[in-house]
């Protein structure tokens, strides 16, 4: 991912350091991914809160009841996939803007971009178990 | 990593005192970074006292008093001391600015003066803009047009010309560029506020041709998306122009065109 082939270049001009290997030109897709995932979790983590605040005090039982119900698992879904979605997006600029070794570089962005799969997918198999068990 | 402390060779020692002169009623005391790469130093503040009652309204004209009368080593750059020329932009009492434009009433204590934050420093306070000055180069601000030249004008409905104010003005003094961020963790990549509101003069001015091939060399991580909307340009640009919103409409067009 660096800007520069891995060679020694401190004779190379200014202009050329800059222009390097060019635009990427996959910028725009993961800044409207990020707002659209956040416009997204807007309302979903709303009804998140307000459903786990209507649920307190309830026993597994009612609980299985809640995340059974059709609507209730669609949107459990859809707030995991958002979720984790917008907190990897947001996470890799994070490592980006400060993560400047390669190496560490690499590393970090896929540890992120697995671990988010990972989360999602164990999240949205649980909706599924609690939601077919009843 | 992005380097959060200054390495030992850069911390900022105590420098020398200069007393103003006896008899002295108004005196206003400036403290100044200094550097000298021939001695071989770390940097040093040096403090001036001034006297206000022989001695110009503005943080420039300080600077050349001092420089004339107290110490003339002190290096920095400056020319048209009214604004136009984007010379004289340091950091002055903790934000960037331009020193001729920049009152000393307006500061109370006394006044700090750094070259301009996270650039290389060439002496006292000069920075190395050469990177920046690439990248101002590497969006190629001249225009570029296909159709034949016309005979006359090339002319703009003043609609079509309104869409140019707020970026003709810019004097590309970098205060907004060393100001940002972003600029500072990544600079070697991002463009920076003060290159990419120029970017998109190019791309607003109706007279250009080249408009898609102007958004594809800013579409990318690194060179356009940087920017985080942090706002640090926009507050500390001296003509008070907006980069942040230049970077804005240049993100929206990019969206538009998907
Ligand atoms: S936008 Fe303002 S601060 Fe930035 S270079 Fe232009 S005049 Fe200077
Ligand atoms: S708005 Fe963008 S360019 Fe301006 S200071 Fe913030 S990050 Fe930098
Ligand atoms: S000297 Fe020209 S802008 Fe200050």
């Amino acid at each position: 991912m660096s800007n520069t082939p891995n060679r020694n270049r401190q004779l190379r001009s200014k202009l050329g350091r800059v222009r390097g290997l060019g635009s990427s030109h996959e910028g725009v897709h993961h800044w409207w991914a990020q707002r659209m995932s956040a416009m997204a979790l807007l309302p979903l983590s709303l009804w998140f809160i307000f459903s786990l605040i209507s649920l307190t005090g309830s026993d597994y039982v009612a609980f299985q009841s809640w995340v059974s119900e059709f609507g209730n698992s669609v949107f459990l879904v859809l707030f995991l996939v958002s979720m984790f979605h917008h907190a990897q997006l947001g996470l890799q600029v994070v490592i980006e803007d400060y993560v400047h070794s390669e190496l560490w570089k690499m590393g970090l962005l896929l540890i992120v971009k697995y671990g988010s799969v990972l989360f999602a997918a164990s999240g949205i198999f649980a909706v599924l178990k609690i939601s077919l068990a009843g | 990593m992005v380097e959060f402390s200054l390495p030992k060779n850069s911390k900022v020692m105590r420098g020398v005192e200069h007393k103003a002169a006896a008899g002295a009623k108004r005196i206003k005391r400036f403290h100044i970074y200094r550097f000298d790469p021939d001695t071989g130093e770390n940097p040093r503040l040096d403090c001036f006292e001034v006297d206000l009652d022989a001695c110009g309204p503005m943080v420039l004209d300080a600077l050349i008093k001092i420089k004339s009368e107290m110490d003339s080593t002190l290096t920095f750059r400056r020319s048209c001391r009214e604004g136009v020329c984007g010379s004289c932009a340091f950091n002055i009492d903790g934000t960037n600015t331009l020193a001729c434009t920049k009152p000393i009433k307006s500061i109370r204590g006394a006044v700090k003066v750094y070259p301009l934050p996270h650039m290389p420093v060439i002496k006292d306070l000069v920075p190395d803009l050469s990177v920046p000055y690439a990248q101002y180069a590497s969006i190629e601000p001249w225009l570029k047009s296909d159709t034949p030249a016309p005979t006359s004008e090339r002319l703009q409905s003043i609609e079509e010309r309104r869409e140019l104010d707020g970026m003709w003005e810019c004097i590309l003094c970098f205060c907004c560029q060393t100001s940002c961020p972003s600029y500072w963790w990544n600079g070697d990549r991002y463009l920076g506020p003060a290159v990419l509101l120029q970017a998109y003069r190019w791309i607003a001015d109706t007279r250009d041709e080249a408009s898609g091939e102007r958004l594809d060399n800013v579409d990318d991580p690194f060179r356009l998306y940087r920017c985080h909307t942090i706002m640090n340009c926009t507050n500390t640009c001296p003509k008070h122009l907006n980069p942040g919103k230049a970077i804005a409409e240049i993100k929206h067009l990019l969206l538009k065109r998907k």
